[in-house]
C-alpha cells in the first residue's frame, strides 16, 4: 500500500504545482494519473503550442512548462502511479482515505486532492458493434508493452501521429503490420509519413487506404477484421486490432464518489479552501466549479496553494504556520537539498 | 456597428435553439455553442478549437455558404465518427455576417 499525506488525482499543471506548495509545508504527495506521462492537457493536447498567460513568461511551450514544473517539484520527491485511473474511494473511521485504481493499486492518504481537469483521458472507440467483447482479447487501445505483439499479426487503424509512429515501431516487432486509414493523406509529422511510405515499399507495412475497419471476427479472441474499401468488404486475418483515434477526457468514476457535481465539474467551497461536500476531499483546477470559476492554469496554481494551507491546518490542528517567502526562507527539499538566495558578500571598506 | 446574426442549433437531445451570435468577437460556431451552454462542459471544444478532437462536429442543415474546408479540418473529419457529407467542425467556422440564418445540428458525442 502506498501511503502519503496528500493523494493528488491528476498530474496536470494544477496537481504538479500542488506538490511544490505542499512540500513547502513539509507535506508529502503522491499523484495518480490515467495517462502514461505527466502534464495533463498540456502534454496530451498541445505540448508544442505556446502559452502566453503564465505570469513572468511572455511565452512558454506547454511541454516546457510541464518540464519546468517537474524540475521544480523534484526536491519534494513525489510518488507517481501513472497509467492507472483512480476508480474507488473509501473513507476510513479515522477520516483518512483509501483510493484504489482500475489496476488495484491502493493508496492510503490523510487527504485527497482531485486535480482531474476535464477527467481521465480515455481512448475514442470506433463504432464497431461488438468491439467491447474483444477488449483485452485482441483489441488494444494503447501499446503499453510492444512485446505483446512480437511475431503476431496486427492491424492498426487511424491517421494521426500515434497510428504512424506505432506502425513504424511495430514493423520490426510484429510478423505483419497493416495500417488502415479512411484517407490516403495522414495527419502526422511529415517524416513519419515518409517513413511509413518507405516501409510500405519494403513490404514491411501493408497500407490499406482509403478504407475502414467495419467488423471484428473471432470466437474468443480477435481472429480477423472486416475491412471496407470502396463499398467492398474483405476479411483479413489478424491477432490484434489497435484502433488509435485519440483520447477524450471523461469525468468517469469520480462522478460516482458522492461529490456534488454541477455541469460536469465538482462543486467546491471557494470562499475558504476548495474543499468539496465530503470533508477531506478537495478539488482544484479545471475539475472544480464555483461562482466566477475560470479554467486557466493560473487559477489552478492559486487554488492548489490555498488548498495546501488548509490541508496543513487540518493535519496539524492548532499548530501555527506563518506564511514564508521562499526568497527569504529558502526551500528545503525532502531529498536533503536546500535552495536559498545567495548571501550578499559584505566587504569592508578600508 | 457589427450586427448580430441568427443561428439555429439543434442540440444532442434534439432541442432546437435559435441564438443570436455576435460577429465582432472573433467567435466560431463551437464557441457559440459553448457560450449558450448547448452541450455539457467537457463534451464540446475539448482541443480548444485546434481541429484535433472533433468534439465540435456539427451537420449543416441548410444551404448557407460556409468558408471552404481547410486541410486540418478535412483530416480530422476523416478520422472522426458519425461523419456525414454535411459534417463540419464548428471550431473551424468563424461567425461572420454571411452566416446569418445558418441551421446546424450537433453530431453525437464520441
Ligand atoms: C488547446 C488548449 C489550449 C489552452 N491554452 C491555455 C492557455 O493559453 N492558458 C491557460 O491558462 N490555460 C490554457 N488551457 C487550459 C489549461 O490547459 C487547463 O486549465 C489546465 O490544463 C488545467 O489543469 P489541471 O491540472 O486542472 O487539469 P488537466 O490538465 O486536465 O489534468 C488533469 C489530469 O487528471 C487526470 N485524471 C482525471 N481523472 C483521473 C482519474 N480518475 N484517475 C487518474 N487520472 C485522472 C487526467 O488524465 C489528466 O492528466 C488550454 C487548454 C487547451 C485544451
Ligand atoms: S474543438 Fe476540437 S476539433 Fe473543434
Amino acid at each position: 500500500m502506498i501511503t502519503t499525506d496528500i493523494l493528488i488525482i491528476g498530474a496536470g499543471p494544477t496537481g504538479l504545482f500542488a506538490v511544490f506548495e505542499a512540500g513547502l509545508l513539509k507535506l508529502k504527495c503522491h499523484i495518480i494519473d490515467a495517462l502514461p506521462q505527466q502534464g495533463g492537457q498540456l502534454a496530451e493536447l498541445y505540448p508544442k503550442k505556446p502559452i502566453f498567460d503564465i505570469p513572468g513568461y511572455p511565452s512558454v511551450m506547454a511541454g516546457e512548462l510541464v518540464d519546468n514544473l517537474m524540475e521544480q517539484i523534484k526536491q519534494f520527491q513525489p510518488g507517481f502511479t501513472l497509467n492507472e485511473r483512480a476508480e474507488t474511494i473509501d473513507k476510513l473511521e479515522d477520516g483518512t482515505f483509501i483510493v484504489t485504481t482500475n489496476k488495484g493499486t491502493k493508496h492510503h492518504a490523510k487527504v485527497v486532492a482531485i486535480a482531474g481537469g476535464l477527467g481521465s483521458f480515455e481512448p475514442r472507440k470506433p463504432l464497431i458493434e461488438n468491439i467491447a467483447f474483444y477488449e483485452d482479447k485482441g483489441v488494444e487501445y494503447f501499446v503499453k508493452d510492444p512485446e505483446l505483439f512480437r511475431d503476431k499479426k496486427i492491424v492498426i487503424a487511424g491517421g494521426g501521429d500515434s497510428a504512424l509512429d506505432w506502425s513504424i515501431f511495430l514493423a520490426d516487432v510484429a510478423s505483419e503490420v497493416t495500417l488502415v486509414h479512411r484517407r490516403n493523406e495522414f495527419r502526422g509529422a511529415l517524416d513519419s509519413v515518409e517513413k511509413v511510405q518507405e516501409l510500405k515499399k519494403l513490404g514491411k507495412i501493408n497500407l490499406i487506404t482509403p478504407a475502414e475497419v467495419t467488423g471484428i471476427i473471432g470466437e474468443q479472441h480477435v481472429e480477423g477484421l472486416a475491412i471496407t474499401k470502396h463499398d467492398e468488404t474483405k476479411i483479413i486475418a489478424t491477432d490484434y486490432f489497435i484502433p488509435l483515434f485519440g483520447l477524450t477526457p471523461k469525468l468517469g468514476p469520480i462522478a460516482n464518489w458522492g461529490l456534488e457535481i454541477e455541469k460536469n465539474a465538482i462543486k467546491v467551497n471557494n470562499a475558504l479552501d476548495y474543499q468539496t461536500n465530503i470533508d477531506g476531499i478537495y478539488a482544484i483546477g479545471d475539475v472544480n466549479t464555483y461562482p466566477g470559476k475560470l479554467k486557466l492554469i493560473l487559477c489552478g496554481f492559486h487554488e492548489a496553494t490555498l488548498m495546501c494551507q488548509s490541508v496543513y491546518n487540518r493535519i496539524n490542528p492548532g499548530k501555527k504556520y506563518v506564511l514564508k517567502y521562499t526568497t527569504v526562507s529558502g526551500v528545503d527539499g525532502f531529498d536533503g537539498t536546500r535552495k536559498e538566495a545567495e548571501k550578499q558578500v559584505v566587504k569592508a571598506i578600508e | 456597428m457589427a450586427q448580430d446574426i441568427t443561428v439555429k442549433i439543434t442540440d444532442r437531445e434534439g432541442v432546437v435553439h435559435e441564438v443570436q451570435a455576435p460577429t465582432d468577437m472573433a467567435m466560431n460556431v463551437m464557441e457559440l455553442c459553448r457560450s449558450y451552454e448547448l452541450a455539457p462542459e467537457g463534451t464540446i471544444g475539448i482541443c480548444g478549437g485546434m481541429a484535433m478532437c472533433a468534439s465540435c462536429q456539427c451537420y449543416v442543415l441548410n444551404d448557407v455558404a460556409l468558408p471552404e474546408m481547410e486541410a486540418d479540418e478535412e483530416a480530422m473529419l476523416s478520422e472522426a465518427f458519425y461523419v456525414k457529407p454535411n459534417s463540419r467542425l464548428g471550431c473551424q467556422v468563424p461567425i461572420t455576417e454571411a452566416l446569418d440564418g445558418l441551421e446546424i445540428e450537433l453530431a453525437p458525442e464520441s
